[in-house]
Parts: C-alpha cells; structure tokens; sequence
C-alpha cells in the first residue's frame, strides 16, 4: 500500500515536471501567434475585466497602504524637493532667454507647426494589474483594440515616457515598461549648448526601476549628470523604418557616467517617471501624429 | 495523503484564482522598500503543508500555469519552479509533521527564496539579457523578508479556507490525540 502511494506520488510529481518542461520548450520555440500563444491571450481576455473589477474594488486598500507610504517617505522627499527647486529656479532663468531664441528660430525655419500632445490622440488608461516578479516589467491598462489602441503604441504619464503597448485584448492592453530587460529606445540626450547625442536607452539590469543606460553614445559625446534625454523620434533618413516613439517625448535625466570618455563608457539616468506608482496612464494611439 | 476530493478541488481551484487576482491588482502594485509581496510560493507552500506533497506540487503547478498564462510571460517557468516549492513543503508535511506555530513562516521564508532564486536561474537559462546587479539581490532579500513577515496570517487564512475540505487536518489531528490520549478514538479501546 505505501509503496504504491509512494509510487504514485513520484509518478504525478514526474508528470507535471514533463509538463512544465514541455510548455517550456514548445512556447520558447514558438512564434508570437502560436498555439500556445494564442491560448494565453484567450485566458488574459478573460482575466482582464475580472483584474478591471478587482482594481476597482481593492483601490480604496491600495490607497490606504500607498498613504502610509506616502506620509513615510514625505519628509525625505523634503529636503530633496527644495533642492530640486532653486536648481529649477536658476534653470528656469537660463530657459526663458533660450525659449526666446528657440521661437525666433521656429519662425526662420518654420516649425510653427510642432505637434501637440493632443495630435497623438491619447487615450488615458487606469492600471489594473502589475507584474509581481522584477524579471517582468510589464503592466496592464484598461484600453484595448476596441478603444483604438494597437500593438507598438507608445504609452506616456503626466510626466514622461514609461513604455509600449505589446499586446492588445477587446477591452485591456499589456504594456512593457521602459524599465524592462526587453525593451529598446532611441533617444537623444541634450547636452546643453553642446548639442545632443544620439543613443538607445535600455534597462540597466532586472529589478531597478530607476536606473536605464543610454547605450551607443559615443564615447567622444561630452555627457555630463543633469542632462535630459528624450526621444529620438524617425530620423529623417530612415522613414523606411519609423520609430515607434514621436520626437520629443521625456524620459530621464542622466545621473551618472561610469568610465567616462572610454569604449566602455555607461551612461546611467533615471526616468522621470516613477514606475512603481503608476496610476493612470497615456496611449499615444497615433504615435506617427496627424495625417499629412 | 489526503485524497483529492471534488470540493477540495474546487477550493483549491478557487484559491487560484483568487490569489492570482488579488496579487497582480493590488499587492503588485503596493511597493515596499521598492518591492512587494509574492503571494504565490506562499500560497502554494500553504497547500503542501496543509494538503501533503501530491496537492502540494498539484497545485504549484496550477498556480504557475495561472500566473504565466495572465501576465504573458514564458510558459512552463513558474509551473516547474513552484511545483517544486508545493512538492517540498508537502514532503515537510508527511516527513516531519511540524507541530511549532512558526513552522509556516519558515517554510514561507524558504519557499520564497527558492522561487526567487530558481525563478531567477531559469531567466538565465533562457538567455535573458540582463546582469546581476545589487538591485536584483536587493530586490530579492526584501521580497523574501516581506514573504517572511506575512507567511503566518496568509497560512492562516489558507488554512481557514481549505478547513471545510481537509478531513486530516493536522491540527485537528494533534488536538484529537492530544484530548484522547491516542492517534484517534479507536486506539483507546
């Protein structure tokens, strides 16, 4: 008797080990509209309004948590937020006299016609769901195909770039954060009057929502911390491959630059955006702006 | 070993979805110290201490499934590491029969660093591009302190949940023997 309980536990516990290595391979081997695939986005479409509801009504705890939080980590914001200040003060001065400069040179090449946000028709999404695990950073919204959203569409807060849509259901949206191992930038850094320079922000490393390299600056670029990098948008001869971002969109602030001036050079920022406190959030749905 | 009943099943089944749930709309989303909860090795770790080493991995299995399938990550991954962790723990169970209060925060503590770490090694194994930084370790050792400091009142709540459906449960169990002054009423006589 006990040998075939033994038995029949070992055989159960192999079973499910065959399983797990089965789906492992045929989904690691699969193409995006595979089988399997296919059968998760079934499951997520039905998941979502289920993640919809549970948001919803489990709001008022997470708020209630994400205020002792709030009030914790407050007084440590203090002190850095003045600081912030009258450095945003002194920048403002030099601002104003380089916006002046700026509207005389719109007007000579006329740029006048610069794209405003509401060109991108955003679609503003509430996050229902987050991924648990720092290997994922991926979040999901409640906008889907059926609000106009689609595959690729850069997703934005009140304060700046945080990621792309990657896959799309009727009525939700998954979208990979900037801060994911997977995802890819390209972007410009403004190096004051130096000019910028071109490179592709990526994740430093899993499970650091606040650090990204800005990879292929060259090493020659004079980078300093402080400086913002946005993005790149389409380069002018490549409109054979658009960029999924339009030009312009903020994203961080360099911090640090580890073996400056070297092959080895890795420029460190941090993005403007708190990813661990994503409430509601921007679709770009027509990232390529107006029709001409 | 407990036999896999119907209501048992559907409690389990239940639980999953439940959990699940409630781990990606609220508590993935509640930061602490710049990580958060992982509800799912404590849940599965629950099950095997509670249910024994077949519904244990069962249900490991289940919850991995559930999870991959929900947030479009790789297939298999969670299934086969917290099989494990549910194997483990009911294995604890049938092998030990831990009677300390703190027997499931400890077995949550090491539940939760083998699914971080195992989790972890697969990503690399699958060629994942990312190093290993302090951040990750970081990240890591304060998911598995939070996991620590909440595996008592989740096994509890695991524990009521599951009651109605447990013929052998082992508190009972020890309770029964304890007031009988044998393994059950039948060994008085």
């Amino acid at each position: 008797m006990y040998d075939k309980t033994v038995r029949r536990r070992r055989a159960v516990l192999g079973l499910l080990v065959a399983c797990s290595l089965i789906l492992l391979t045929a989904y690691f081997g699969e193409s995006g509209g595979g089988m399997l695939h296919g059968v998760q986005r079934g499951t997520s479409e039905i998941v979502s309004p289920i993640q919809d509801g549970a948001s919803r009504v489990l709001k008022p705890v997470r708020d209630l948590f994400g205020w002792f939080g709030d009030t914790l980590s407050a007084k440590g914001d203090l002190k850095d937020v003045r600081a912030e200040r009258d450095r945003l003060r002194s920048e403002l001065l030099a601002e104003q006299s380089a916006e002046r400069e700026v509207q005389q040179l719109r007007s000579m090449v006329e740029l006048d016609g610069a794209l405003g946000l509401k060109d991108y028709a955003p679609e503003t999404g509430r996050v229902i769901a987050q991924s648990p695990t720092v290997w994922y950073a991926t979040i999901r919204v409640n906008k889907g195909s059926d609000d106009g959203v689609r595959k690729g569409n850069p997703v934005i807060n009140e304060e700046a770039l945080i990621g792309t849509v990657t896959e799309t259901f009727s009525g939700s949206s998954q979208v990979t954060l900037i801060t994911d191992t997977t995802s890819h930038v390209s972007a410009l850094a403004f190096s004051g009057r130096r000019g910028s320079v071109f490179g592709v922000v990526s994740a430093a490393s899993a499970g650091s929502p606040n650090d990204l390299v800005l990879e292929f600056a060259a090493p020659s670029a004079r980078l300093n911390p402080g400086d913002r990098v946005v993005t790149r948008g389409t380069a002018e001869d490549s409109d054979r491959l658009p960029s999924l971002f339009p030009p312009g969109l903020a994203i961080g602030e360099i911090t640090r630059i580890d073996n400056a001036g070297t092959d080895t050079q890795e420029v460190h920022l941090r993005p403007f955006a708190d990813m661990q406190k994503l409430n509601f959030v921007r679709i770009l749905t027509r990232p390529e702006g107006p029709a001409k | 070993m407990i036999p896999l009943t119907p209501p048992l099943l559907a409690r389990l089944a239940a639980l999953i979805v439940v959990g699940v749930v409630v781990q990606t709309a609220m508590i993935s989303q509640l930061p602490i110290a710049g990580a958060n909860a992982d509800l799912a090795p404590l849940l599965v770790m629950a099950v095997g201490l509670l249910c024994g080493s077949l519904a244990g991995g069962a249900f490991g299995f289940g919850v991995g499934l559930f999870v991959d399938d929900v947030l479009l990550q790789q297939l298999g991954v969670s299934s086969l590491v917290l099989l494990g962790v549910g194997y483990g723990a009911g294995r604890i169970r049938e092998a030990r029969d831990p009677e300390g209060t703190f027997v499931p925060l400890a077995v949550g503590a090491v539940a939760t660093l083998i699914f971080s770490v195992g989790f972890s090694l697969m990503q690399f194994l699958l060629g994942v591009d990312a190093p290993v930084s302090w951040a990750l370790v970081r990240d890591t050792l304060t998911t598995l302190v939070i996991n620590t400091l909440i595996a008592l009142p989740v096994y509890a709540v695991v524990r009521r949940w599951l009651l109605p459906s447990l013929p052998d449960d082992p508190r009972r169990r020890r309770r029964r023997a304890y007031t009988t002054g044998g393994l059950s009423p039948l060994s008085r006589s």
